[in-house]
Formats: C-alpha cells, sequence, structure tokens
C-alpha cells in the first residue's frame, strides 16, 4: 500500500525540521534552567533554595499547554510596552520564540530535579578532596562535580528529551508551522485527516527512536571507564 | 493584576475544572484497568505474548497525544464505516474521543509501570508463593498484582498528575475544561495573563490534592514489618 501525500511530503519534511530546531533550541534553553535550578537548590543559601524550590514545583503542577499559551498570549501586551519604550513598534514574541521559553521552561524544571539527585549522587568526598587541594569553589564546580553529574543524570534528561519532542506538538496551537501544523493544513486540503495524522504519528516515532538511539551512544560514551555492574 | 475579572470569572473557571477531574477520573481509572492485562501480557517470557502490547506501548508511548487525539477526533471520520457504525455518536462526541484518547494513551504508561514493579517483585516471594502449591495465577491474583500495586503506586501517581496535565489538550478539540474555559473568557475579556494565571493556580490546587490524597493511600496500604502473625 502506498500513502499518497497530495504533494504535502516536502512540507512535513519541513515541519519535521522545524520541529527538531524547536526541540534542540528548548533543550539548551532547558538545560541552562534546569543546571542554575539545582545549583539553587542545594545551594546553602536559604533564598536561592527558596528560589528553585517554587521554580520546579510551580512550572511542574501547570499544564505545558499552559504555558505555551500564557507565554505566547501573555507577552503580547508587555512585549508591546517594551516596544514604545525602546521605540520598535510591533515588537513581539514569534511562536517559535514562545514555544523555546515556554517547553525550555518546563524542561527546565524537571531537569532541576534530575541535576539536583545526579549533584547529590556525587560522594561529598570528591568535593573536599577539591577544597583541600585548594580549588577554588567555581574550579570545583566546573572541574569535579559537572563532569561527573553529567553520567548520572544523563538517563533522566534522556526522558526528559523524549517527553519535550512530543510535547513540542503544543506549540502547533499557536501557529509554529512543525509537523502538527503542517499535518493540520493538509488535512484541509485533502480531507484525510487519519491519513496525514497516522503519517505525523510515524514522523515523531521515527524522531523518538533516534533520540532513543542517540541517547543510548550518549550514555554508553558516558559510562566508559566504569565497570559494568552486573559483568 | 485586575483581581475583580479574576473573582468575577471564578464560577466559569471551577466549572471547566470539575471537566478536567472528570476527564482524568475516567482515564486513569479505565486505563489502569486495561493496563493490567496489557502489563502482564508486557511482562512474559514468550515473544508471541509481548510482541502485541509493546507494539501498543511503543506506538502510544512514542507519539504526542495531541497526534493520538486527533487521530481518534478527526481522524476516524475518514472511514465511512466507524460513521455507518453505531458507535458514531460516541465518536463524534469531543468528550468521549478525549476520554478514550486519555485512557488509551495512559494505560501504555501504566502498563509500563505495572511491566517494572511485577520485575521488582524479589524472585524469592513468587518462588515461595509457588512451592506452597499457588498455581501461577493464584500466584498472580494473591500475590504479585497485590505486591506489584505497592511498588508501582508512587509511580501511578506520578502519571495521574501527568494526565492531569495532559487533559489541558481536550481544549484543541473544543472542550471545556479548564484550559478551554480560560481560552474561552479570555476571548472576551482579552485579559490572557489573569485568566491563565487563575487557571495555572486551579492546576496547582488540584495537583496539591492529589498528591496529598496519594500520600494517604500509601499510607494506608503499607505493610509493616509487624504486622501479621
Amino acid at each position: 500500500m502506498t500513502i499518497d501525500l497530495h504533494g504535502f511530503g516536502p512540507a512535513l519534511a519541513a515541519g519535521a525540521l522545524m520541529t527538531v530546531k524547536l526541540a534542540l533550541c528548548a533543550l539548551l534553553l532547558g538545560l541552562a534552567l534546569g543546571l542554575l535550578g539545582a545549583l539553587a537548590k542545594t545551594s546553602p543559601f536559604k533564598p536561592l533554595q527558596w528560589l528553585g524550590g517554587t521554580y520546579s514545583t510551580l512550572v511542574r503542577g501547570i499544564p505545558e499547554l499552559l504555558w505555551v499559551l500564557l507565554i505566547y498570549f501573555g507577552t503580547v501586551s508587555l512585549m508591546n510596552r517594551l516596544g514604545e519604550a525602546l521605540n520598535l513598534p510591533g515588537l513581539e514574541l514569534d511562536a517559535f520564540a514562545a514555544g523555546v521559553i515556554a517547553l525550555g521552561l518546563c524542561f527546565g524544571a524537571y531537569a532541576t530535579e534530575v541535576f539536583r539527585g545526579a549533584i547529590l549522587a556525587i560522594p561529598k568526598g570528591h568535593r573536599e578532596a577539591g577544597l583541600a587541594l585548594g580549588l577554588s569553589r567555581g574550579r570545583i564546580l566546573s572541574r569535579i562535580v559537572l563532569p561527573q553529574m553529567w553520567r548520572v543524570a544523563l538517563p533522566g534528561l534522556g526522558n526528559l528529551f523524549m517527553i519535550l519532542m512530543k510535547d513540542t506538538a503544543l506549540v502547533s496551537v499557536i501557529g509554529l508551522e512543525e509537523i502538527m501544523r503542517h499535518a493540520q493544513i493538509a488535512v484541509t486540503v485533502s480531507k484525510e485527516p487519519f491519513t496525514f495524522y497516522m503519517v505525523a504519528a510515524f514522523i515523531y516515532l521515527g524522531l523518538t527512536v533516534i533520540a532513543m538511539t542517540g541517547m543510548h551512544l550518549l550514555e554508553k560514551r558516558a559510562a566508559r571507564g566504569f565497570a559494568r555492574d552486573n559483568a | 493584576m485586575n483581581w475583580d475579572v479574576i473573582i468575577k470569572w471564578l464560577p466559569r473557571l471551577a466549572q471547566g475544572a470539575t471537566l478536567t477531574l472528570e476527564l482524568v477520573a475516567i482515564a486513569v481509572i479505565a486505563g489502569l484497568i486495561l493496563a493490567i492485562p496489557l502489563g502482564i501480557a508486557r511482562s512474559s517470557r514468550s515473544w508471541y505474548v509481548r510482541a502485541l502490547p509493546f507494539g501498543y506501548i511503543f506506538f502510544f508511548r512514542g507519539t504526542p497525544l495531541l497526534v493520538q487525539l486527533f487521530l481518534v477526533y478527526y481522524g476516524l471520520a475518514q472511514f465511512d464505516a466507524v460513521r455507518s457504525s453505531s458507535l458514531w455518536p460516541y465518536l463524534r462526541d469531543p468528550f468521549w474521543c478525549t476520554v478514550l484518547t486519555m485512557t488509551l494513551h495512559t494505560a501504555a504508561y501504566i502498563a509500563e509501570i505495572l511491566r517494572g514493579a511485577l520485575q521488582a517483585i524479589p524472585r524469592g516471594e513468587i518462588e515461595a508463593a509457588r512451592a506452597l502449591g499457588m498455581s501461577r495465577g493464584k500466584a498472580l491474583l494473591y500475590i504479585m498484582l497485590p505486591r506489584a500495586a505497592r511498588i508501582g503506586l508512587p509511580a501511578y501517581s506520578n502519571e495521574v498528575i501527568l494526565m492531569l496535565k495532559a487533559s489541558a489538550l481536550a481544549s484543541t478539540v473544543t472542550l471545556l475544561e479548564l484550559t478551554g474555559m480560560a481560552r474561552t473568557i479570555i476571548a472576551r475579556t482579552y485579559l490572557p495573563v489573569e485568566i491563565f494565571f487563575a487557571a495555572g493556580v486551579f492546576y496547582l490546587l488540584i495537583s496539591f490534592l492529589l498528591v496529598q490524597c496519594f500520600k494517604l493511600l500509601e499510607r494506608w496500604l503499607r505493610v509493616d514489618a509487624s504486622q501479621g502473625r
């Protein structure tokens, strides 16, 4: 059986590319936010702990779709005022930027917990050894904590990335031309909703499989030098 | 922040919240029922029993809920067989479509939780049940499933919270649950920040309450070492 795409194949491919771009940008923002959140939550400074805790609790308790809508529609008046102040009329957040911010925010909130767990999994003695050697706090973080943390955090981050990839579909609600949006457009023309949403589903499945393979390779690389537990 | 507007529309948002709760409650309970045979089959030792649930779980975990929802709500209408069937009045209704999709979606996740829980049961306990002369079915019913329920409960409560958040997608198929209601109100008041903020507070409140309920349930189900003879 061949599937007639009514000439929408290239559009769907472009949509897939957009989805990947969106997912990767949101991943970068989310990793940065997650790292900051985890450092805030594990810091000895109370207000910072509170800030990190509030961020992860608040963002994780509210649906991703609500964040997407809130950031896209909620910033219009804010951007308008900013535009007036900067003398840039028509300044607004486009769907891509809103999607990256919303999904990055959500990824970051979950990543905060993953990174926090990973930081706590590093034996205290390693940090103390760094201190004893006279390393500064920043150095201990960048040379001792972070490199070791990645290995522990990687499986959790992989799961989050899988979730993020599927959440990119939500950004079609605010009109970003990713897979779902292109499928919707194709449906209005061809009147074949099942065909096109099924094709979209299989593109997402394909992306998930690619991401899974990538994660597996990364995990293997991160675990080099470690004996297998049950060898 | 325009508080008067929020207070004015609170009753409507609460109305949306009840629909959200309804959707989530049906989906997680029906999903659990569907997940039990799926999870058991998924952890089977023979590959031909495992294959079908594996495919099901792979599809539903690997694709976005939004795609699945559109496949059911818009997609099924493509087939004349569906449109002329007696189920069509239900499959045309956004409420039943959402319930069906959410159930199928969450069943895949719960089946994976159940599989993990079944595999986490110490082998000795299952062997002990078999050594006492229990048949495989009996051991499953009286030993493995109750044990797996306790092991899997925290993960199940996570899944319920995830479904609460996923229910926001129902707004894309015209259902007026919490998010849908918020969008309708915004279309009339042009105050996105206030109304989305209020809806967000509702979600936070519901998830807080759910977490508390599951904590109680966990305490209630806990078997202490000193319990029994």
